[in-house]
């Protein structure tokens, strides 16, 4: 595997860690949501 | 890194934006519109967030179908030049690495669903998943050239979604809905069909242009227009809606029908010269945002 591959590889793996932290993040955020309005303190 | 996401060709783990491809990003504006106008045209009241977070289901059950879709159909889309450039037949990313994504949404879309709304919306869902999966995708699409009528039902699920994420039950209006969009369908893909010449028949694909020739084509988006008018005509003939619906759809309908009655009765086989052909194609799209905008207006003015 050359230098180069190596780089790539990195770089897709983290663009795929950002994109995957951003939408856990996101789920968080929605499950929070969805758990106030089913206790029905909103 | 598992090997799961590595493509075999490059060892290159595949792209975000590969997995975003496999949903069918541009199909799902339609499934989120008349999932949305199910959701607003039903009666009673759902909390904004359940609201969004119901079709925020409905759009990721349709991404797990569309992933499924491709996942099984791999080999078939390396054969025509429009589903190439897909990320599986391209070789950007493994077949295994769809089937997980397909299946984990699948799951995850459902479930959601189930505890955000209700289990029969979440059904339904499920079913609807199924069906685009199994019914169509590995049983019916490469053996009938009715494929597209079968497609058409999965892709009339949606407002029969999100009508019982409201209500937790589903009466005759959502069935309504669902009838024209089921019809609509054959009309709306065979117009196209016509006058874009895909490589279907490399494939072994049966679609009807290819199979039956033009002619039956066009007889064919004839008749199924007129079942699409009784299925659009039909809330107001159950009392189910008011003069706004009734309204937009008697004219826009009409409209339909003589644009399917021009294509039916000429017999152009030139891509370059099907005018009336493109019309109704891209009239129907509209038109079925136009009645399903109407549906939700009506419901609103007269609840």
């Amino acid at each position: 595997m050359t230098p180069e591959e190596q780089k790539e590889i990195r770089a897709r793996q983290k663009s795929r860690a950002v994109v995957m932290g951003v939408l856990l993040g996101a789920l968080v955020l929605l499950f929070y949501g969805i758990t106030l309005v089913k206790i029905g303190t909103h | 890194m598992t090997t799961a996401t590595i493509d075999a060709r490059s060892g290159m783990p595949a792209h975000w934006r590969d997995f975003l491809a496999l949903t069918k990003p541009r199909v799902m504006t339609l499934v989120v519109f008349t999932g949305l106008c199910g959701l607003l045209a039903a009666p009673g009241h759902i909390h904004p967030i359940l609201g969004f977070t119901a079709i925020l289901c409905i759009a990721l059950g349709a991404g797990a179908a569309g992933a499924l879709n491709q996942w099984y159909e791999a080999d078939i889309d390396a054969l025509m030049k429009r589903t190439a450039g897909r990320p599986l037949p391209a070789g950007r990313m493994d077949r295994q690495s769809a089937l997980h994504f397909g299946v984990g949404l699948s799951f995850f879309s459902v479930i959601l669903m189930g505890m955000a709304t209700n289990w029969l919306a979440a059904a339904i869902l499920a079913i609807s998943i199924l069906f685009y999966v199994i019914v169509y995708t590995i049983w019916l699409k490469p053996r009938t050239a009715q494929n597209i009528v079968i497609g058409g039902a999965a892709g009339a699920f949606p407002p029969l979604i999100g009508w019982p994420a409201v209500t937790g039950d589903v009466s005759a209006l959502p069935i309504a809905l669902f009838a024209l969009i089921f019809f609509w369908t054959p009309p709306h893909f065979w117009a196209l069909a016509l006058f874009v010449k895909t490589d279907y028949a490399n494939a072994g694909i049966p679609m009807l242009p290819v199979v039956a020739g033009e002619v039956p084509t066009r007889r064919q988006i004839w008749l199924y227009t007129a079942i699409m008018a009784i299925a659009a005509m039909a809330p107001v003939l159950l009392r189910l809606s008011g003069p706004i619906y009734g309204t937009a759809a008697l004219l826009a309908t009409g409209l339909f029908a003589v644009f399917a009655f021009q294509v039916s009765q000429r017999r152009e086989t030139d891509p370059a010269r099907m005018g009336p052909e493109k019309r109704l194609f891209k009239y129907s799209i509209l038109y079925l945002f136009l009645l399903f905008g109407a549906i939700v207006v009506d419901r609103w003015v007269f609840a």
